[in-house]
C-alpha cells in the first residue's frame, strides 16, 4: 500500500481549499476589471484592497508598500533591476551571495551586462554568509545588497537583522533586499524592525496560486518599474491586476498566519524527527540544521552512493515526491546547484543530495513512510552504481 | 500571389515500377490524403492519366499545404498549378501573361516554353505552342530572354481536357510511399541517431514499429516522454508508429550482477535485439533498424557490432552505419528531432555505462559470460509480458 507523500513543498504547494473557493467565485461571479468605473470594477478593486490589507498586516507595513507581481521571479527582478535603475547615480556596486536562486543570479548577471559591478558573498558549509566579508565588500559605490532569508535548497537561515545593521551602519542609503520566498509563511517577518527595505514573496509556496507574488518596497526606497502600461498599482506594475490570483494570495496569507505558532512548532518537530532518523542511517550526510538553526520545513541530505535522481524515481514509484540536489544527471551536462557547490559539497555528496520539504499538512506518518521506503531500498540501490 | 486551386504532384521512382505501378500510386494518393488531414482545409487527392493532383475544395494556407506535402515520401516535386478551360489560343496566352506577371516580379530572366499536347485534337501541336507562346511572351515582357538549355523559368503547358499551366517545382522529400515496402522494427533510444535511422528507412516506403527500453528508477519518466516525442516527430513522415515500451530494469540489473562490468553494454544490447526481434515477429515486421554508426561508441566498433549482430536472426538495417556524426545531425535538424534528442535525460544504455567498456569483445568470451545469466529467460519473458504499447501519431 502506498500513501501519497508530497515532500516537495519548497518547489510548490497544493492550493488551500479556502483559496480555491475564493478564486472560483472571482472567476465565476466577481470577474470585473478593477480599473472599470462601474460596480463590477469596484467589487474587483475591493478584493485587491482586502488582499493588500491582509498582506500588509502580516508584515506590519503600510498597504501602499505592497506591489503584487506574477511571483517570486518577477518580485526579485523588480527589486534588483528597479532599485539599480533608480539609484544608479548613487553608485553602481551591488552585493549578493553565491547561493542565491537563479532569479537573483541571472538578474545580477543582466545588471552586470548593463554596467553594474557585482560582488558575491561566499558562504560557510552551513550556508551562512560571512558578516566580516560583507563589511569589507561594502564601499562608497555600493547601492544595493540582496540576500536570501532562507536558502531554498538546504534551508539555511541567514542573519538578516545583523546583515541590515552592518549595511545601515556603513551607509543608511544602501538598499537591503531580502528574497523571502522560502521564509514568508514560515516566519513572522517584520521588515521595519529587521531593517529590510525590499522583500520578495511568492504565492505558490504558501498554498496560494501559481503566478502570484508580491514585493514589499519600503516607502522611502526608490525603485523604477520594469513593466510599463496602464499605470496600475501606482504605475509600479502596469497590467490589469490578476484579481483571482491576488485575492487568492491574500487568502492564502490569512490561512497561513492563522494559528501560526502551533503550526510552525509542529514543523520544527517534524524536521528534527526526520533529521534524527536520517542521522541513524549509515552513509547519510545532512546539510540542514536542526531546530531554530534552520528553516522549519527543509531537510537536505546526501545518501552517499545513490544518485539523487535514482533515489527520487525510486521514491516516486511509492508515491513519495522529493527533490534532487542537482538539476540534471546526464553525465555530459551535470550541473551542480550554486548552493550545493557553495557550501563545498564533494561530488559524491552533491550527486546524491535529496531535499525533503514540508507543509503544515505533512504528517509524521508520511515522514515515517518515506523513511521506511528509503531504508527498504537503499541497500539495493547502492548495489547498482556506475563503475 | 496567385491563389492556386490545384497542385500537381511529381513522383520519380514510382514511374519505373512496371505492373505494380498502380499499387505505388494508390499508396502515394493515400499518404498524401493522410498528410493533408492534419492541416486546415478540404482537399481532394486524385490520379488521372498517370498524374496525381491535389485540389483544394476550401480555403487553405499555401505554406501549410506545401509543408505537409514535403513530408510525404514518394513526392518528388510539388507544382502549384493554374488550371483553365480551353477557350481558344488567345485566351490561353492571356492567362499565361497574367500568370508570369503574378509569379515573377523580376522579368529579367531566361525562359523556355515546354508544351505537351496530350489531347491530340488541339489545333496547334507541341512545337507550335512552344513557338507561338514564346513569341507572345517576348512581345509582352521585353526583358525576358529565351534559353532552351538552362532556363530560369520553365513554363509548362499541358493540353489535356483542361489546360495546366505551371512553372514552379517545390522539391519534395523523394523516396517511396510508406506502406509499399513492408514493416521493420526500429530500436529507438532517446539519442540523435535512431530517429534519423527510422526516418531514412521509412523513406524507402517501409512502415515503422519501434521498441524502447527503459529502466525505472534509473531512467526517468521524462526520458520516456522524450522518446514518445521523438516518435511523434518521425511519425510526421512515417505515419503512426506502434511503440513498444519495455521495462528493462530487472534484466539489466541481472546482467549487472552476473557478468563482467565491461561487457555489460554488449550483453545488454544482445538481449535487446532478441527482444526486439520477438516484437518484430509478433507484428509481422521483417527486420530491425538501428542508428548504429561505426566507431561512435564502444558498442559500435566493428568488433562490437559483429558480436552483437551474432544474436540476430532477422536482417538488421543500419542506414547511418557509415555516416559521420555531423551528417546524422544534419538530418536530425532537417526532420526536427535534434532539439528533442539533445535533452539531457539518462537512458538505460548510459545509466550504467562502464568507464572502460570492452571495445573489441570476443564472441566466445561473451557467450561464456552469458552462461552465468541463469534465470534470465524468465526476466525477459516478464519484460515482454508487461510491455506498454503506445500508438504514436504525428501531431
Amino acid at each position: 500500500m502506498t500513501m501519497e507523500t508530497y515532500l516537495d513543498n519548497a518547489a510548490t504547494t497544493r492550493v488551500a481549499q479556502e483559496v480555491k473557493a475564493l478564486m472560483i467565485k472571482l472567476m465565476d461571479e466577481d470577474y470585473g476589471n478593477p480599473s472599470s468605473l462601474h460596480h463590477k470594477g469596484v467589487v474587483a478593486e475591493n478584493y485587491i484592497k482586502e488582499a493588500r490589507n491582509i498582506i500588509a498586516k502580516s508584515l506590519k507595513v503600510n498597504e501602499k508598500e505592497i506591489i503584487f507581481t506574477s511571483g517570486g521571479t518577477e518580485s526579485n527582478n523588480l527589486a534588483l533591476i528597479g532599485a539599480a535603475m533608480a539609484n544608479k547615480r548613487a553608485g553602481n556596486h551591488i552585493i549578493t551571495t553565491a547561493i542565491e536562486h537563479a532569479s537573483i543570479l541571472s538578474t545580477v548577471q543582466f545588471l552586470k551586462e548593463m554596467g553594474f559591478s557585482i560582488s558575491f558573498l561566499s558562504v560557510d558549509e552551513e550556508g551562512h554568509i560571512n558578516l566580516d566579508e560583507l563589511k569589507e565588500l561594502i564601499c562608497d559605490d555600493t547601492i544595493l545588497v540582496s540576500t536570501m532569508y532562507v536558502n531554498n535548497e538546504i534551508g539555511a537561515l541567514e542573519p538578516v537583522s545583523e546583515i541590515s545593521k552592518i549595511i545601515k551602519t556603513k551607509n543608511p542609503n544602501i538598499i537591503y533586499h531580502v528574497d523571502a520566498i522560502q521564509a514568508y509563511g514560515k516566519y513572522v517577518i517584520n521588515p521595519k524592525k529587521q531593517g529590510i527595505d525590499m522583500l520578495s514573496v511568492s504565492g505558490h509556496k504558501i498554498n496560494g496560486p501559481k503566478g502570484t507574488g508580491f514585493l514589499y518596497v519600503s516607502e522611502k526606497t526608490k525603485i523604477k518599474p520594469i513593466i510599463y502600461g496602464g499605470g496600475q498599482q501606482k504605475g509600479m506594475r502596469s497590467g490589469t491586476e490578476n484579481v483571482p490570483g491576488f485575492a487568492g494570495l491574500g487568502e492564502a496569507v490569512r490561512v497561513c498566519y492563522n494559528d501560526f505558532e502551533n503550526k510552525v512548532t509542529k514543523l520544527y518537530e517534524l524536521k528534527d524527527y526526520l533529521i534524527d532518523k536520517l542521522e541513524e542511517m549509515d552513509n547519510v550526510k545532512i546539510h540542514s540544521a536542526k531546530g531554530k538553526g534552520g528553516a522549519p520545513h527543509i531537510v537536505n541530505a546526501s545518501f552517499i552512493g545513490v544518485r539523487s535522481e535514482v533515489m527520487l524515481h525510486k521514491l516516486e514509484e511509492k508515491d513519495i515526491y522529493v527533490s534532487a540536489g542537482s538539476a540534471c544527471s546526464s553525465n555530459k551536462q551535470k550541473s551542480v546547484s550554486a548552493t550545493l557547490s557553495g557550501i563545498g559539497l564533494k561530488k559524491e555528496e552533491s550527486d546524491s543530495a535529496i531535499r525533503f520539504s514540508f507543509c503544515f499538512d505533512t504528517t509524521k506518518e508520511q515522514v515515517d513512510y518515506a523513511l521506511n521506503t528509503i531504508n527498504d531500498n537503499i541497500l539495493e540501490l547502492r548495489k547498482f552504481v556506475r563503475k | 500571389m496567385i491563389h492556386y486551386k490545384s497542385f500537381l504532384i511529381k513522383y520519380a521512382e514510382i514511374g519505373v515500377k512496371g505492373k505494380n505501378r498502380f499499387l505505388f500510386e494508390d499508396a502515394l494518393v493515400s499518404q498524401i490524403g493522410k498528410a493533408l488531414k492534419r492541416i486546415d482545409g478540404d482537399f481532394k487527392v486524385h490520379k488521372e492519366q498517370g498524374r496525381i493532383y491535389v485540389d483544394a475544395l476550401s480555403e487553405y494556407d499555401f505554406d501549410e499545404v506545401t509543408g505537409a506535402l514535403k513530408c510525404v515520401f514518394g513526392v518528388a516535386g510539388i507544382c502549384p498549378l493554374v488550371q483553365i478551360e480551353d477557350n481558344g489560343f488567345e485566351d490561353l496566352c492571356n492567362h499565361i501573361i497574367e500568370y508570369i506577371d503574378e509569379v515573377y516580379d523580376d522579368k529579367n530572366i531566361t525562359f523556355k516554353v515546354n508544351a505537351r499536347r496530350a489531347r491530340k485534337n488541339y489545333p496547334l501541336d507541341s512545337m507550335g505552342i512552344n513557338r507561338e507562346v514564346g513569341s507572345v511572351i517576348l512581345d509582352k515582357f521585353t526583358e525576358m530572354k529565351v534559353d532552351v538549355h538552362k532556363p530560369e523559368l520553365m513554363l509548362n503547358i499541358e493540353i489535356r481536357k483542361q489546360i495546366n499551366i505551371y512553372s514552379e517545382v517545390i522539391p519534395g522529400p523523394g523516396g517511396m510511399p510508406v506502406g509499399t515496402a513492408g514493416k521493420a522494427m526500429l530500436l529507438l533510444s532517446g539519442g540523435i541517431d535512431s530517429p534519423v535511422a527510422g526516418y531514412m528507412v521509412s523513406k524507402r516506403g517501409v512502415e515503422l514499429e519501434a521498441a524502447y527500453f527503459h529502466a525505472p528508477p534509473y531512467t526517468s519518466e521524462r526520458a520516456k516522454q522524450k522518446v514518445i516525442d521523438l516518435a511523434k516527430k518521425v511519425a510526421i513522415y512515417s505515419g503512426p508508429i506502434k511503440l513498444n515500451i519495455v521495462n528493462f530494469t530487472d534484466v539489466q540489473l541481472h546482467i549487472y550482477e552476473k557478468c563482467p562490468y565491461d561487457e555489460l553494454t554488449i550483453i545488454m544490447k544482445r538481449v535487446m535485439f532478441k527482444m526486439a526481434e520477438h516484437f518484430a515477429k509478433e507484428s509481422g515486421a521483417i527486420g530491425t533498424i538501428t542508428g548504429e554508426s561505426i566507431g561512435q561508441v564502444s558498442s559500435q566498433t566493428l568488433q562490437s557490432l559483429a558480436v552483437i549482430n551474432d544474436v540476430c536472426t532477422m536482417p538488421v538495417f543500419r542506414p547511418v552505419i557509415a555516416f559521420d556524426k555531423q551528417d546524422i545531425v544534419d538530418i536530425a535538424l532537417k526532420i526536427d528531432t535534434y532539439e528533442t534528442s539533445i535533452l539531457p535525460y539518462e537512458d538505460c544504455c548510459t545509466t550504467f555505462v562502464a568507464k572502460h567498456p570492452v571495445t573489441k569483445p570476443n564472441l566466445n568470451m561473451i557467450k561464456r559470460s552469458e552462461e552465468k545469466l541463469t534465470g534470465i529467460e524468465e526476466l525477459i519473458a516478464r519484460a515482454i509480458e508487461t510491455v506498454e504499447v503506445v500508438t504514436v501519431e504525428a501531431e
